[in-house]
């Protein structure tokens, strides 16, 4: 399991190499895996069937109780063969779509990466990997959608994807590890038998709210929907992926997954429920309004996303059913149209509908096509599309609450649905010719393939439903629900109410399609009210981001050193004044004068003259002279301390600096006056502060010691291990041996640097001068 | 001491935050000379008691100044030489390239 989820990422690595082994025939070759991957967890049916749900373990962070292990159940092998079936379509079809493309093998890379991303996310067990994977395919998605990166539009698309669906991702790190800590695991499989306990927790609400923020970003939820329509800039095989299968399904599937432990409450109901139903509205308005094909595609996927989104909300038997017969039909027949998009403009180089029309003597085979996926998106008998759209009647009628509300957003939904089917059925393909940018002739069959084979499986899925209802869908509903669902799937359910709604659809649809025209110049006022919606939102707020972001840079990184420091010490003075005030109780102040002698009032006070003297004189030797006092002076204090080596040391590099300090100094400038006496007095306030804090903390610490010193352990050991009577020698040439090695290196490095920088001006003197 | 320290620190930092990259000089012997201090002060000061073996003893008689800050300052002291060594070339450097001694000037010479 662990190989078949990682073999994707494996590919990717070596995808190039292959591309180029393989050349046009490369599509074919790299649509194995995901074929093979198809049939391994096709493998798993009749196994979870009889035994149940299987967790495969592997550990990966035992410290952090994160385990890299696998739910394999209805669900995720439902979405796995989803992503693995359709993956193998759009493989193999990109390998003709982009056969001229020059960067098709970076494509296949990130295709594949994609892949195994998403199959991660839906078999993930444990909460962080899912996370993981959750990132990764925001991630993946994000260079997928950008992929033609020399349109400024991909690349802003691609930015808007990326950030709505990390942000999103943060909101449901938070949520989940919340959810973690209330259950107390990170499994899955552990986490959704809690569910009672979990909804009387405190926390129930902002971890549902956090989650569901989450998935909403990703399935594209109102207000967060306009990233998904935007994401059209991928090339045609990536939107098909992205929308039919994978990606805009996470979030579907995050939903599904957690409603065992998280759903079925009231505020589950009104979350899901309402904003699915405001989503699906908004969506299949939108795509009525759109003429652009992937456009229209696009907000219809926005509708599904509602659709479903809804149904897990209102959390009866026969609405998980329907969510999942819906995700199923939605996957085929949009993975189809979106298929036959890239077509149409490879056959014929359109890419609205408004350009298209009479294409069906040209294109036989993507007219029959296209009509089979776009009736089962109508959801006209027989086809699997209409089992969908019956359940999905059923079950708003069923709802637990406002039944009659949720009823009638679906109907009006799906008359807009039929509409949007007969707009991509009949729009290109019949009616008068119309002139195409290239000359309208058939795809290749490996672009067709792909299309067919999908929309057939709606054909045949229709006319025999319980093929699949028994293998994979009752699986899938009874995990999400918790407890085994059995309905038989038939397409006919007899004369009532959800047949009546379905043939008024279909009639008003047709109706709406026959005005398309002019219902689409009658609301124009909506865009107006568009322009408005919350990716306004989105662009304010980003703007708003880099308007801070120069703001602060200039604040913060204004290029001068002495604000740097100013900034540095003062928070530091602060914090540790802070401290000391509010521990005020605890600080002992340590002091004492009485064991100080005369000589040392005496070498005290000259220090301190000399340091007044350097800071305040205006000649350069004076203060050259001046420093050399205070190092002379600390050096005493060295010697007088029972510090001799440090003492003779001082003093030899006192000597030495005051040396190079006079030799150098001569020949820069002189001191000027640059600030002026209010800057100096605020530089001399600021100093005191920290002299001044410097103090207090000596004063404070001076007693305070927290662990015996490590020197009992030199000074004892000086003598019979190292052989030295000289402890401080010892400790430098022997305990702490490879310290003075590094200092050796810093010395000869600066030695080095120095000596090259003084020889790289000799060099240059001597040309100027030759 | 503590007022020495404080006072060293003072004088370090106002000269640091001077305009004149020549004061920054000596405001870094001066921070340095305060900070080898620090460490000298906190590990406890006593006179007339070096950490050194008596000829032919193994431990020394009674008790000693800490040994390991001396060491610690011991180094400190030496690469506190090259560090300023190594600056004062570059200011020299640098005074030389660009002509000025006012780092807000060569904040802008860049190029």
């Amino acid at each position: 399991m662990l190989f078949a989820v990682l073999s994707g990422f494996l590919l990717a690595t070596v995808a190039p190499w292959l591309h180029r082994l393989f050349g046009r025939h490369s599509g074919w070759a790299l649509g194995a895996l995901p074929l093979g991957l198809f049939m391994y967890f096709g493998s798993f049916l009749p196994e979870i069937q009889q035994n149940g749900p299987l967790v495969i373990d592997y550990p990966w962070v035992p410290g952090l109780e994160i385990r890299l292990s696998f739910l394999v159940d209805g669900l995720s092998l439902l979405f796995a063969m989803l992503i693995s079936g359709i993956g193998f379509f759009i493989i193999s079809y990109a390998g003709r779509y982009l056969e001229s493309h020059r960067d098709l093998a970076r494509f296949y890379v990130l295709i594949l990466a994609f892949m195994a991303s998403m199959l991660g996310l839906v078999l993930s067990n444990n909460l962080i990997a899912l996370f993981v994977f959750w990132e990764l395919t925001s991630i993946t998605s994000y260079l997928l959608i950008g992929f033609n990166h020399e349109d400024e539009d991909a690349r802003k698309a691609a930015l808007q994807g990326l950030f709505v669906t990390v942000g999103g991702g943060l909101a449901l790190l938070a949520g989940l590890v919340m959810l973690g800590m209330v259950a107390g695991s990170y499994e899955l499989s552990e986490i959704l038998t809690q569910g009672e306990w979990l909804q009387a927790h405190p926390w129930y609400l902002p971890i549902v709210l956090l989650i569901v923020l989450g998935a909403f970003t990703k399935s594209a939820q109102v207000p967060f929907h306009f990233w998904l329509p935007n994401a059209m800039a991928a090339p045609t095989p990536v939107s098909a992926y992205l929308h039919s299968a994978t990606m805009v399904k996470a979030g579907v599937y995050l939903l599904a997954r957690c409603y065992p432990g998280l759903g079925g409450t009231q505020t589950w109901l009104f979350l899901l429920g309402v904003f699915g139903a405001i989503t699906m509205l908004t969506g299949i308005v939108m795509a009525v309004r759109s003429t652009g094909i992937k456009r229209v595609l696009a907000y219809s996927t926005v509708m599904a996303l509602g659709t479903m989104t809804m149904l897990i909300g209102l959390g009866t038997e026969k609405a998980i059913l329907a969510a999942m017969v819906f995700l199923l039909a939605h996957a085929l027949y949009k993975a189809a149209l979106f298929l036959l998009a890239g077509v149409l403009d490879h056959g014929a180089g359109c890419k609205d509908f408004l350009q298209t029309g009479g294409l069906r003597r040209a294109m036989p085979i993507s007219t029959l096509i296209a009509a089979l996926a776009a009736l089962s998106l109508a959801g006209v008998l027989p086809l699997f599309g209409f089992i969908a759209k019956e359940l999905l009647f059923e079950a708003t009628l069923q709802a637990p609450r406002w039944a009659w509300l949720f009823a009638f957003a679906a109907w009006s939904a799906a008359i807009l649905v039929v509409a949007v089917a007969a707009i991509v059925g009949i729009r290109p393909w019949y009616g008068a010719p119309v002139q195409t940018p290239i000359p309208a002739h058939e795809a290749p069959p490996a672009m067709l393939l792909g299309p067919a084979v999908l929309a057939l499986l709606g054909v045949f899925f229709g006319l025999f439903p319980w093929v699949i209802a028994y293998g994979l869908l009752e699986p899938a509903a009874s995990s999400v629900y918790g407890q085994p669902i059995s309905l038989p799937l038939a397409l006919w359910h007899g004369f009532n109410l959800p047949l009546l709604m379905s043939v008024l659809s279909l009639v008003l649809g047709l109706l709406v399609y026959r005005y398309w025209d002019q219902l689409r110049a009658q609301t124009a006022l909506l865009d107006q009210w568009v322009r408005f919606g919350p990716e306004r939102g989105y662009e304010a707020a980003m703007q708003a981001m880099v308007r801070v972001a120069h703001w602060q840079t200039a604040l913060l990184q204004n290029g001068y050193l002495r604000y740097y420091l100013m900034a540095t010490l003062l928070s530091t003075v602060v914090l540790l004044l802070a401290a000391l005030a509010l521990n005020a109780s605890a600080v002992q102040f340590y002091f004492d004068l009485s064991g100080v002698m005369l000589h040392e009032y005496v070498i005290l006070a000259v220090l301190l003259a000399a340091t007044v003297m350097a800071v305040t004189t205006r000649s350069r030797l004076g203060a050259v002279a001046s420093l050399g006092a205070v190092g002379f002076g600390v050096a005493l204090i060295y010697v007088l301390f029972s510090a001799p080596d440090v003492g003779i040391t001082q003093i030899l590099v006192e000597t030495l600096t005051v040396i190079l300090l006079v030799l150098v100094l001569f020949r820069l400038p002189r001191f000027l006056g640059l600030t002026s006496t209010a800057l100096r007095v605020r530089d001399a306030l600021i100093a005191l502060t920290v002299g001044g804090t410097i103090t207090l903390l000596m004063l404070s610490t001076i007693s305070t010691h927290y662990f015996d010193s490590i020197s009992s352990y030199f000074i004892e050991n000086s003598q019979p291990e190292g052989y030295g009577r000289n402890i401080v020698n010892v400790i430098l040439v022997d305990f702490r041996a490879l310290d003075t090695l590094g200092e050796i290196f810093v010395l000869a490095l600066a030695a080095v640097g120095v000596y090259a920088m003084i020889k790289l001006r000799a060099d240059r003197l001597k040309k100027g001068e030759s | 001491m503590a007022f020495v320290v404080g006072g060293l620190y003072a004088a370090a930092i106002y000269m640091i935050l001077r305009r004149s990259i020549v004061k920054l000089v000596i405001g870094l012997v001066l921070l340095s000379n305060a900070a080898n201090l620090l460490i000298f002060t906190l590990a406890d000061m006593s006179r007339g008691a070096p950490p050194l073996v008596p000829l032919g003893a193994l431990q020394p008689a009674g008790a000693v100044a800490d040994p390991l800050a001396q060491a610690l300052i011991l180094t400190a002291i030496v690469i506190g030489f090259g560090v300023l060594a190594f600056a004062v070339v570059l200011i020299h450097r640098a005074y030389e390239v660009v002509g000025v001694d006012d780092m807000d000037k060569m904040k802008d010479t860049d190029t």
